[in-house]
């Protein structure tokens, strides 16, 4: 494992919860708790994990990424950005009308985004479709899904992992942000999904359980993964809703609610920028 | 000055008034009450709300199974996960058995705003009113709402009635009687009848205005009830303006506009002009932005009548 690797991602790990903020305090609309959330997990993919080239979108050799928690597409749009996918000042232009940058994530408009998500639920159906495609084409490509903890009460989710394990999808590497919270609260309260572990691994999956925050565990994980036969990979990444802002952590309220012009500074401040 | 109010906040002043009057009153949401104003009822009748989580299906076939144990279930989600994520499960468990539940999204079409296409739900009239014994609503501000949360709660069976996130203009007051299944003729003319739902009908009420200074006399029919449709005050407006704009925040295919052509038609085909969503995908964008680029408008309904009337002019 790279372990050198580590301080640079989180620096841009960083930076990009710095763009979540900016982007979300200048459109006024949008998810801030689960942006914050699967960040760490994002940079990763895009900064190390996956194979991808940003000036070639539709490169047929790259790897996979489904956004399952589509509300969390500031997260997606600022790695892109950063990867050189569309200039970073499109950032700017997020979920206004005409802008390529979708309140959900949209593969029409943005390049990058191979899966329209944004209705929960329905993303690890259609990653499990691509890694099947992928797999009846050969090669090593891999399919990587990002769902919300609160998406996995959908029946849906439960079919795909069924068929996922069914079909022994080992080029599938799914990922919980199990944040603990959904929009009316915590997820135990309104809908218990645990104990996910076990449930999975019933369901025929290969479970790693890590700590959503910490680059080191994440990357061990997907390439612990990567090395996993027969078998799709469950990630169980236990994270906080809001990670990064102090006043925005583990409070549900600000699941879809955007910085204020007050909240600005302290959340940047937070992040170690600004006085 | 025109009052604003919300449909979704009428709705959940009144759900909890119903609580109060009759204890088989129950309500189910999917992770959704802060938005769809369940909350006020979870919040004074615990015992009685159900959080399903974001398990949609399951929360229609739920209160299905609570129908058959003589309860009233209400059921909210934004209406893309009601009308379309649950659409069999209503088709199956609800209507066919004609169970006594009452879907009441909120966030219908494109004024859902920011969040974009995957969250507006354009096609829900259509997919709803295609189902045997369902009866589908769209009211065209809070005092309608309140009226028609009331009236579905003493109907016996199954209603779709269709709410929205945004305020709009209080068009009646406390005097307005609703029914389910009956128009209402806001302004009397001779020239057109627009034939609007929801919150078309405010924009009707200000083009039938502004269409009077340029000598032109149209017609208002709000049709609240989409289905089962006021066939005797359409057919007089067929027949006595000769021609009709529909106006829905829907898409033209198979909603209001789908429903009055299918009658006009058979009964009496006049020239019509269907105002909606142009048969695509809704965008992000802000609210009152998105009704101005999807013509949903009084503009938009003018621009309209001319020509339907340019039509009816040719026969
Ligand atoms: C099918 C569906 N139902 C409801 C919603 C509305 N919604 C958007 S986000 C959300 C909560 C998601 O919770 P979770 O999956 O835990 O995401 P996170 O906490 O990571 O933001 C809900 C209910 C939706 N997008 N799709
Ligand atoms: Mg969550």
């Amino acid at each position: 494992m790279h372990r050198e690797l580590i301080p640079t991602l989180e620096e841009k790990a960083r930076n990009l919860r710095v763009s979540i903020i900016k982007t979300l305090h200048r459109s006024q609309s949008g998810h801030t708790g689960g942006s914050l959330s699967a960040i760490d997990l994002i940079t990763a993919l895009y900064f190390h994990t996956l194979r991808h080239r940003p000036a070639e979108p539709a490169w047929d050799g790259r790897d996979r990424f489904v956004l399952c928690k589509g509300h969390a597409a500031p997260a997606q749009y600022v790695a892109l950005a950063e990867a050189g996918y569309f200039p970073k000042e499109d950032l700017m232009m997020l979920r206004r009308l005409g802008s390529h940058l979708q309140g959900h994530p949209d593969s029409k408009q943005t390049p990058g985004v191979d899966v329209c998500t944004g209705s929960l639920g329905q993303g690890l159906s259609q990653a499990c479709g691509i890694a099947l495609g992928l797999r009846l084409d050969g090669g090593d490509r891999r399919v990587y899904a990002l769902m919300g903890d609160g998406e996995l009460q959908e029946g849906q989710v439960w079919e795909a992992a069924m068929s996922a394990a069914h079909f022994r999808l080992d080029n599938l590497c799914a990922i919980v942000d199990a944040n603990g919270l959904q929009i009316d609260g915590e997820v135990a309260k309104i809908m218990g999904v645990e104990p996910l572990g076990d449930k999975f691994r019933a369901f025929g999956w290969h479970v790693i359980e890590i700590d959503g925050h910490d680059l080191g565990q994440i990357l061990a994980a997907y390439a612990h993964a990567a090395t996993v036969k027969m078998k799709p990979t469950m990630i169980i990444a236990r994270t906080v809703k809001g990670k990064g802002v102090s006043f925005f952590e583990n409070k549900a309220a600000y699941h879809g609610v955007t910085p204020s012009d007050e909240e600005l500074p302290r959340a940047l401040y937070c992040l170690g920028c600004g006085e | 000055m025109t009052q604003m109010a919300a449909t979704r906040d009428a709705y959940g002043t009144t759900l909890v008034e119903l609580g109060e009057e009759n204890p088989a009153v129950v309500v189910l949401d999917a992770d959704l009450s802060g938005s769809t104003k369940t909350g006020l009822f979870a919040k004074r009748f615990p015992e009685r709300f159900f959080n399903m989580g974001i398990a949609e299906a399951n929360m229609v076939g739920t209160a299905a199974g609570l129908a058959a144990a003589g309860k009233i279930p209400f059921v909210s989600t934004f209406a893309i996960f009601a009308a379309g994520r649950a659409w069999e499960q209503i088709r199956q468990s609800v209507a066919y058995p004609k169970a006594n539940v009452k879907i009441v999204p909120t966030h219908g079409g494109v004024t859902v705003g920011e969040d974009g296409a995957s969250h507006q739900s354009v096609e829900d009239i259509a997919i709803m009113r295609a189902i045997p014994n369902m009866t589908v609503i769209v009211p065209a501000d809070a005092v309608e709402t309140a009226a028609a949360v009331r009236a579905v709660a003493a109907f016996k069976g199954p209603v779709y009635l269709r709410l929205g996130r945004n305020k709009v203009p209080t068009i009646f007051d406390d005097s307005y009687r609703f029914e389910i299944g009956k128009g209402t003729v806001l302004v009397q003319g001779s020239d057109l009848t627009f034939v609007t739902t929801g919150l078309m009908t405010a924009q009707a009420l200000i083009a039938a205005e502004r269409l009077k200074k340029v000598g032109i006399s149209a017609r208002v029919l709000h049709l609240a009830t989409i289905k089962p449709l006021d066939g005797d005050l359409l057919l007089d407006a067929a027949l006595e303006t000769g021609a009709i704009v529909t106006g829905e925040e829907h898409s033209i295919v198979g909603g209001l506009g789908g429903a009055v052509a299918e009658f006009l038609a058979e009964q009496a085909p006049t020239p019509l002009v269907r105002v909606g969503v142009n048969d695509r995908f809704g965008t992000s964008g802000k609210a009152e932005e998105l009704l101005k680029y999807f013509g949903l408008t009084h503009e938009g309904l003018e621009e309209a009548a001319h020509r339907v009337l340019e039509r009816k002019g040719a026969r």
